[in-house]
């Protein structure tokens, strides 16, 4: 497990490599630095109630602009947008890391252990995938209440097996490879073997997946939010946003199309970086 | 062949028992809740007693699971508590509607992406090409519930050209679907497109194909003949394991939309705590998600010869 030497890519050189990958990268970045500065950018706290229902361009008697208007509860939307990309950032990537833990740790299991563990993990596999994916949240979510736990806890039950399949495809073409024999050899742990010489040489297709997943799961949070099944009120979340403005959708449409917007945007971000990182293993 | 069959379908029964006994686990374990959630929570303590000892619940755990599994092969779900009817009563015409939300959804859904696919996949890196790419990242980028409210405010709010629900009042009308399934569409075609192109692509530089080329066969007649054939194997398999999906988008249209199909029951169900109502609809789901993957599964094997003839050996 020696890494050649990789020369730092330049931005200008990653952009002639890809330009999809960068425009990805430029969006995720955009939304990072807004939700990490989100006290300093938003012009209003997120849960602050001033004029109920206010057009786009209102501005409130201290003369601070609503720039996208307000919601039916006086809040600026501009400044729940700001404060639900936090939430978003927060629970997607803590969502998809327990989600690749749990299936990366049960898919190096059954592809290097094989046997009866591999043929349990693989049942048990089948039968989360038995479930459409909106069922299982459904019911967990039925089950347990809506908290932000809850959803972690839904979205690594409902992803994890799909990305130990994943792993598993591509330990069992690893195995055999020599360095691992050679591990064997030297007599290293079974831990080491599958966490220090099989995991790195399988990252490629990881990460690409992961990036995919990572706006899987940014679609899935806000669905939940958008069902009523997601985080609680009245923490700033896109997919409730969305859903509280459903009953104005017809007369007040800004409402619900600044976040919508913003979650596409985000997602968008994830599949331009996933198909850029593709792209560029592909080219190498 | 059979033999192939015989297995895929023992697969899926194998599924099917582990997930009934996974459901039973998850909605019949303790009691307590099954009787609080049938009667209600305003009901005491003796209520619910009676009513657990009325239905068998004090029997042995594994005489009530196979009492469960047979209402649930016989369709007896037990009694809805939202719409206080017999749950199979309730779940048929929602089923129904959904269906016809889904066959409206696929007939557009299956020319436009293969269409699409083959055009893209047939000249790869031309303008086309890239353009059918690019929407395809855009459009799926956009999660159903955005286009929703997306769609609405072009064709509701700004240009009133179409209904914003489909509750189907007065009636049904085609009308009320067409955003439902529009938003389907948005959402699915650019995947499917895109699977349709790699599949496309790679049957096009096959030898096949290329002595097809040398020997001066029109080009319309090696699309049909030799290239189609082929390149659908794999679109074939993803549109049957769309149902899984669907399933999803279906729900968050729906409740979108206020149509009274089968995703918007099965959100009423978990949401107002009908337990019997949301059982009956998870088992369909189930059925619906391990049929369609049993049909991919077996349709791949008897379309593509070299798995049919590995099987024969």
């Amino acid at each position: 497990m020696t890494d050649t030497t990789q020369t730092t890519p330049t931005l200008r050189s990653l952009l002639a490599e890809s330009p999809i990958l960068v425009a990805g990268l430029s969006i995720l970045t955009f939304w990072l630095l807004v939700a990490i500065f989100a006290p300093f950018i938003a012009p209003f706290g997120p849960n602050e109630n001033l004029i109920p229902m206010a057009m786009p361009g209102t501005r409130v008697p201290d003369g601070r602009l609503m720039l996208f208007g307000a919601d039916h509860l006086g809040r600026d939307i501009l400044s729940r947008m700001i404060y639900g990309g936090r939430t978003v950032l927060t629970y997607a990537p803590l969502a998809t890391l327990c989600a690749y833990s749990v299936g990366v740790t049960l898919g190096l299991l059954a592809g290097y252990k094989g046997r009866w563990i591999d043929e349990l993990l693989s049942r048990f596999a089948d039968l989360v995938l038995a479930f459409p994916v909106i069922v299982l949240y459904i019911v967990i979510i039925q089950k347990f209440g809506a908290s932000g736990l809850n959803i972690l806890i839904a979205v690594t039950l409902a992803s994890s097996p799909g990305i130990m399949r994943l792993v598993r495809g591509v330990v069992l073409d690893l195995r055999t490879r020599a360095y691992v024999s050679a591990a064997q050899m030297r007599g290293e742990s079974t831990l080491y073997i599958m966490f220090v010489e099989i995991l790195p040489n399988a990252r490629g297709p990881l990460i690409v997946d992961a990036c995919l997943r990572l706006g899987y799961v940014t679609i899935t949070i806000g669905t939940l939010g958008f069902l009523g099944l997601g985080i609680p009120p009245p923490t700033p979340d896109w997919g409730s946003m969305i859903n509280e403005s459903r009953h104005f959708a017809l007369v007040f449409p800004h409402m619900a199309i600044f976040p919508c917007l913003a979650v596409s945007s985000l997602v968008l971000a994830f599949n331009l970086i996933a198909d850029g990182l593709r792209e560029i293993s592909l080219a190498d | 062949m059979a033999r192939l069959i015989a297995q895929r379908l023992f697969n899926s029964l194998v599924s099917i028992a582990l997930a009934s006994v996974a459901l039973f686990l998850i909605f019949e374990m303790s009691p307590e809740t099954v009787a609080a959630d049938a009667l209600g929570q305003y009901s005491t303590r003796e209520q619910r007693d009676l009513w657990l000892a009325a239905n068998g619940y004090f029997e042995p755990m594994h005489v009530r699971f196979l009492d469960w599994v047979r209402r649930c092969v016989t369709g007896e779900f037990g009694q809805s508590r939202l719409y206080n009817r017999p749950v199979s009563e309730v779940l048929g015409p929602r089923l129904w509607a959904s269906a016809m939300l889904a066959m409206l959804f696929f007939s557009f859904l299956i020319p436009l992406s293969l269409g699409l696919g083959i055009a893209a996949g047939m000249r790869e890196g031309s303008l086309l090409d890239r353009g059918i790419s690019l929407a395809s990242i855009l459009t799926t980028s956009v999660p159903p519930f955005a286009s929703a409210v997306l769609l609405t405010a072009i064709f509701v709010f700004w240009l009133g050209l179409l209904p914003g629900t489909s509750s189907m009042v007065d009636g049904f009308r085609w009308k009320e679907l067409i955003l439902p399934a529009a938003v389907l569409l948005l959402y699915d075609f650019g995947y499917l497109a895109r699977i349709t192109r790699a599949s496309m692509a790679d049957v096009m530089q096959t030898a096949y194909i290329r002595t097809a080329v040398l020997k001066g066969l029109p080009n319309w007649w090696i699309i049909l003949r030799h290239a189609l054939r082929n390149a659908l194997i794999p679109p074939f398999t993803v549109i049957m394991l769309q149902i899984n999906w669907l399933i999803g988008g279906v729900v968050v249209v729906e409740f979108f939309f206020a149509y009274k199909g089968f995703g918007s029951l099965i959100l009423e169900a978990s949401l107002t705590h009908d337990l019997f109502l949301l059982q009956a609809c998870t088992a369909v789901s189930v059925l619906l998600a391990v049929g369609t993957q049993t049909i991919a599964d077996i349709g791949y094997g008897l379309l593509n010869p070299r798995i049919r003839v590995a099987a024969v050996k």
